[in-house]
This record gives structure tokens, C-alpha cells and sequence, in this order.
């Protein structure tokens, strides 16, 4: 029994390691902000075209001047309202005839919409507004498509219209679901096109 | 002495720190996991705007980021305050942003250079003014999908 018991190592020092590398991380890294408003420009014409004819009833305008002010409709507006305000012209629903639509609840004033499919939201805004405020408006303009959206996809499918676009945009989701996904996401955007037109701003 | 020997023996235990390095330890790992390296050194001011109807974009890789803002305070003195757009750790001209593109685009495999997204990195006091000349920049470098990248939260608190 000549065996010896090895001596302990100190471990007292383990923190201070532990500490220098805790430092360093927190330092060299980052925590990535990476979720966004996703917008699709449009591409550049060189051609001149005429654009095509729009009913003036169809076209939602909303300005937003240099003092992040909004004018929607000619009207002064706050920017609670405009989620509210976007989502009754949407949903109007018209129209008669071959512009009729079968699944809208508004209220079918004949000054606004005929059908979600032909209503544009048309954005403009000045150099100097701010670029908070644009994206306070661009937002509400989404959260307008989104709300009508849902609620469509919730009628259809009994689920959101975001989370299956979240689902189909999870790289976890398998092919199959996804082909399914990709069918339901693209009957809904069908429904509620998001037309939201920019216009260069004015100086 | 024996007085002072007998208080000490009443007194509290020292508290064992064997186990403060796996607390670090554990620390460590939250903070290796949630965060990532940074690639690019902000030399403008980015206080990105709140939003709530966002999307996720995942694939990193296929992301071009895009800063623009206010030069940050140490910078203020050499390029004012004027709000400036950044790429990569430069400060850059609305010009530079289709030879960037065009970069970016060439370093990435042919298949995936149409999935590429641009991420607009903008501070929330920058005028619209510049922002629509770099979105006229990425049309004309047809970079059309954009992101605007944005902080979890109420639309409203930009109005503050």
C-alpha cells in the first residue's frame, strides 16, 4: 500500500479564468438584432410607361410631412388611427359585379375600395421627415394587411397568417409542410394583395 | 488573546466559493450562445426604430447590412454631424452602394445571389432624405429585397 494520494489541485484561480473569458466575450460580441420590416422594391423601368388607370376610390394616400404628421384621405390623422382607418379601406369590398368580393366585411361605401385585390396604399413622404416615424408608418400599413389577413387565414385554416409565414420561413420546417404552407400563404396573399405603392419624396 | 480566539470561533463561516466559477462558467455560455462576433466597428450612431409587424431573416449569410445615421461622437469632429452611410467599417458615398453590391453579389455563389437580402441598419433620426437615395442605389444595383431592420416593440414609441 505504497500508493499516494495525489494532491489536490487548487481550483481557486478557476474563477478569475472564467472571469477573463466572460470579459472578453461580452466585449467582442454582439447580440445581433436581425428581424426587420421586409419590403420589395420596384425594379427600374427604363422605358417610360403609362401607369395603369387607377379609379381615384381605389387609392389610399397617406402623406407624411416633415414634422411626422399624417394626412390620410386629405384628412389629418393620428397614427393610432391608421391601422384602424387602412383596414376599413382594404376591406371595403365595393365593388359589384365582376369587382365584387366575396369575402370582405366592411361596409361597402361606394367612396371607397371596390375590392381588396384592386385597392393600393400609396406612401409618401418628405426628405425630411424622420425615419422613425416612416417606419411607425410603414408599420401600422403591415400590421392593416396583416390583421385582414389573419383573419382570412383563420376563417380558411384555422391558423394565422404570420405564423405560417414564420413556419414556412423556419428552415426546421420539413418540404412537405412547406408545399402545403406555400399553397394556403399564397391563396391568402392573393385575397389581400399588399399593393403599397412609394413615391419618390419631394424636396 | 484566548478572548479574541473565542469570538472569532462564534463568528459566521467565510461562504465557499467553490462554486462561483460554474456560475461564471454558466454565465459564459449564455452570453456564447445568445450573441455573435462582430464583423463591422459602428462608426455611425444606430438606434434603430421600434416595430412590431416584423420577419426574421435567417440565413446570415445571404444578408448585406447597410448603416446609416449620424457619425458617432468621437468621429463628430473630423466628419460632423451630418448623417452618413456606412459600408462594411467605411464611411461611404451614396455612389459607393452599387460597387458594394456588386461585391457582396460576387463573393456569393451564383445560385443564392438572387436570395440575397440587403438589411437597412438606419438610425431613427435620420432624415427620410437619405434613406430614399440608398433605396434608389439598390434599384439601380437591383438589390430589390430590403429589410428594415427594427427593434421589438411598439410602433409608437417612435413618435417619442
Amino acid at each position: 500500500m505504497a500508493r499516494r494520494a495525489s494532491p489536490e489541485v487548487n481550483a481557486g484561480s478557476m474563477a478569475d479564468i472564467a472571469f477573463l473569458l466572460l470579459i472578453f466575450f461580452l466585449v467582442t460580441t454582439t447580440i445581433e438584432t436581425d428581424s426587420g420590416i421586409t419590403r420589395k422594391l420596384p425594379p427600374i423601368d427604363d422605358e417610360e410607361q403609362d401607369p395603369p388607370p387607377l379609379k381615384e376610390r381605389n387609392i389610399f394616400i397617406v402623406l407624411i410631412n416633415a414634422n411626422g404628421e399624417l394626412l390620410v384621405e386629405d384628412e389629418e390623422m393620428e397614427l393610432s388611427e391608421l391601422r384602424q382607418s387602412a383596414v376599413e379601406f382594404l376591406d371595403n369590398g365595393g365593388g359589384d359585379g365582376n369587382e365584387a368580393c366575396s369575402y370582405c366585411q366592411g361596409a361597402a361605401d361606394p367612396k371607397s375600395s371596390d375590392n381588396p385585390v384592386k385597392a393600393v396604399i400609396s406612401l409618401q413622404n418628405d426628405r425630411a421627415t424622420e425615419y422613425g416615424k416612416y417606419i411607425a408608418v410603414q408599420n401600422e400599413l403591415v400590421a392593416a394587411y396583416n390583421q385582414l389577413r389573419n383573419r382570412e387565414s383563420n376563417r380558411l385554416y384555422q391558423i394565422d397568417f404570420t405564423e405560417m409565414e414564420a413556419a414556412y420561413n423556419n428552415p426546421d420546417t420539413d418540404e412537405k409542410d412547406k408545399e402545403l404552407l406555400k399553397k394556403r400563404i399564397g391563396r391568402i396573399k392573393e385575397m389581400y394583395p399588399q399593393k403599397l405603392s412609394e413615391a419618390e419624396p419631394k424636396r | 488573546m484566548s478572548k479574541f480566539k473565542k469570538k472569532n470561533d462564534g463568528g459566521t463561516p467565510a461562504i465557499s466559493t467553490a462554486s462561483l466559477p460554474d456560475i461564471v462558467f454558466m454565465l459564459l455560455f449564455f452570453f456564447m450562445v445568445v450573441t455573435v462576433m462582430r464583423d463591422t466597428s459602428l462608426k455611425v450612431q444606430n438606434v434603430l426604430p421600434f416595430a412590431d409587424q416584423t420577419e426574421k431573416l435567417d440565413k446570415k449569410n445571404l444578408v448585406m447590412y447597410i448603416y446609416a445615421g449620424k457619425p458617432s461622437p468621437r468621429y463628430q469632429q473630423k466628419y460632423g454631424t451630418e448623417a452618413r452611410v456606412q459600408l462594411n467599417d467605411k464611411y461611404a458615398n451614396i455612389n459607393d452602394i452599387q460597387q458594394f453590391i456588386r461585391e457582396e453579389k460576387q463573393s456569393k455563389r451564383e445560385e443564392l445571389r438572387d436570395k440575397l437580402t440587403t438589411a437597412l441598419k438606419v438610425d431613427k433620426e435620420t432624415n427620410m432624405g437619405l434613406v430614399s437615395d440608398i433605396k434608389q442605389e439598390l434599384r439601380k444595383a437591383e438589390a430589390l429585397k430590403i429589410n428594415y431592420t427594427t427593434k421589438e416593440g411598439d410602433a409608437m414609441l417612435n413618435l417619442e
